[in-house]
């Protein structure tokens, strides 16, 4: 593409973009150590990670403020009006996300005390695993303006979801084993659910950054892998 | 009023929906050198269409095809195929002074005859014979300045020379000259790049206000103006038309390459 005949204005467009790529690594970084306070049963590091969230936050206001003044001042047209938008779209999406991660830190301290079920962990950590490939990957399209790369990554969120559904119903059987279950099995549950909640955050940039390139929506149909409210205790008696 | 009658029933025929204009294959030389290429576009009835494009590149040129300016100038040579309603302009039979009564036209530069405010409007009525008296000659002129926003500044001073209204004024007297001899279709060549963002507004407004009666084409060099106010966008370049569309689409996502570069200044 060629550069704007005014380059102050090329400028702030690509500072946009690195503050966004800073936000992205930030979040990923907390998540993945919030996963890693919780397996490792470490309150001192979750900690850390609730505090670490404040820089995406001031990242988030930061960028909300960026754009505002570019619009007022630049008047943005087509792609770089779709630019800065969805530029504003993302920052409000990983701000979510670095929520996410910091709700599942503090529940990692709150049961650091207690020993976890193992195959719960594993998964989680599956889970992990696959909504960070998710979020660097949807990032990546983002810098490198790729709709082919986006549409990947919306297309793959069903797997997360599908393993959500999976320990969802794990979990719920753990709980009926033993009442005493209940409160760290709820805390773990919550974090899946903050993970699957990544995830539609991860699609909803990927959504962005289609529209971003393409300019118009993703067409096609997802299939949706979370049943999850439909499911009932009382199937598994 | 016979006028008004005759024009109410020729827009009661049409479809609504139908383009006003329908222009084919159009090239314009000057001696040698060629404008305009091939261009084809129709143009919608009652809303604003803007064109847009880098200086040269022929906007002015097309603008004054559509009610034969061009004729005016010696070595200009027009061909292809331009309809005003289905009715070829370009045809022998057609009588062009009455074209321009159908086909108004809006200057860059405010340009009112060095004659008082009310002879500026009234002139083209009364060449055109579009009124049978005084009296409703007064009238039309008081309408046709209330119509272009004007007439509440200059109501009790109708005989003062139009040239001593400020720049923005003038222009609505422009206007309302160009409105007066009930045209379908009111050509405006930058008609607010000499005016201040109040007076611009009012001329938006107006044109807003028009366009349920007239078919509105605007040249203009302000993106956002062609943004805020018209409802199609043609974008020339080179003597080519380049894209035209939704003024919605073009702004937000442009099909050619060109049109984005040019919209978001990135022109070499
Ligand atoms: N009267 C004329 N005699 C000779 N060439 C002319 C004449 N008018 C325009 N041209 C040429 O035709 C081409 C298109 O000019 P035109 O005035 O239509 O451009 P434009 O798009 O209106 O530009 P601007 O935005 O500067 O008003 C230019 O190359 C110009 O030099
Ligand atoms: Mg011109």
């Amino acid at each position: 593409m060629p550069i704007h005949t005014v380059k102050s204005y090329e400028d702030e467009l690509a500072l946009l973009d690195k503050k966004i790529a800073q936000m992205g690594g930030l979040a990923e970084h907390n998540l993945a150590q919030a996963f890693d306070a919780l397996q490792r049963r470490d309150p001192r590091q979750a900690e850390m990670v609730v505090v670490a969230d404040q820089a995406i936050d001031l990242l988030e206001r930061d960028i909300e403020e960026q754009v505002i003044e570019m619009i007022a001042r630049r008047q943005p047209l087509a792609n770089d009006l779709r630019h800065v938008m969805a530029a504003l779209k993302i920052t409000s999406d990983l701000e979510r996300i670095g929520d996410l991660a910091k709700n599942i830190a503090k529940r990692a301290g709150a049961i650091a005390e207690v020993s976890h079920p193992k195959p719960v962990i594993s998964g989680l950590g599956r889970m992990v695993e696959l909504a960070l490939k998710q979020l660097k990957s949807v990032l990546d399209a983002y810098a490198d303006h790729d709709a082919e790369r986006a549409i990947e990554v919306w297309r793959d969120d069903q797997q997360i979801d599908a393993m959500y559904n999976s320990l969802f119903r794990e979990l719920l059987t753990y709980m009926m084993e033993d009442p005493r279950n209940i409160g760290l099995s709820t805390h773990l549950l919550f974090g899946a659910k903050n993970l699957e909640r990544v995830g539609d955050h991860t699609t909803n940039i990927a959504e962005t950054v289609h529209y971003l390139v393409r300019g118009e929506p993703i067409t096609d149909d997802r299939p949706k892998g979370d049943d999850t409210s439909l499911t009932l205790v009382t199937k598994h008696e | 009023m016979e006028h008004q009658i005759v024009q109410d029933a020729s827009i009661a025929e049409v479809p609504v929906a139908g383009p006003t204009i329908t222009a084919r294959d159009v090239n314009v030389f000057y001696g040698e050198k060629q404008a305009l290429f091939d261009v084809s576009v129709d143009i919608n009835r009652n809303s604003v269409t803007s064109f847009i494009g880098p200086s040269g590149c022929g906007k002015s040129t097309f603008l004054r095809c559509i009610n034969r300016m061009n004729d005016t100038i010696p070595i200009c040579r027009v061909t292809g195929d331009i309809r005003l309603d289905g009715e070829n302009i370009y045809d022998t039979d057609l009588d062009v002074v009455e074209l321009r009564a159908r086909v108004g036209m809006v200057f860059q530069k405010p340009n009112p005859f060095p004659k008082s405010i009310y002879e500026n409007v009234a002139y083209g009525p009364r060449i055109h014979g579009l009124t049978r008296s005084k009296k409703e000659l007064d009238e039309l002129v008081e309408s046709c300045l209330e119509k272009a926003g004007l007439l509440k500044e200059v109501h009790d001073r109708l005989d003062e020379p139009g040239t001593g209204l400020s720049g923005g004024q003038q222009q609505r007297l422009c206007i309302a000259r160009a409105i007066a001899t009930r045209p379908e279709v009111i050509l405006m060549d930058e008609p607010c790049s000499a005016l201040d963002p109040i007076a611009t507004a009012k001329v938006e407004e107006l044109m807003d206000e028009l366009k349920a009666n007239y078919t509105i084409i605007i040249v203009t060099h302000s993106m956002q103006q062609a943004a805020r106010v018209s409802q199609r966008t043609a974008f020339f370049h080179l003597g080519k038309l380049v894209e035209v569309g939704d003024t919605r689409q073009i702004f937000t996502n442009p099909r050619n390459k060109r049109t984005q570069d040019y919209i978001t200044g990135r022109f070499g």
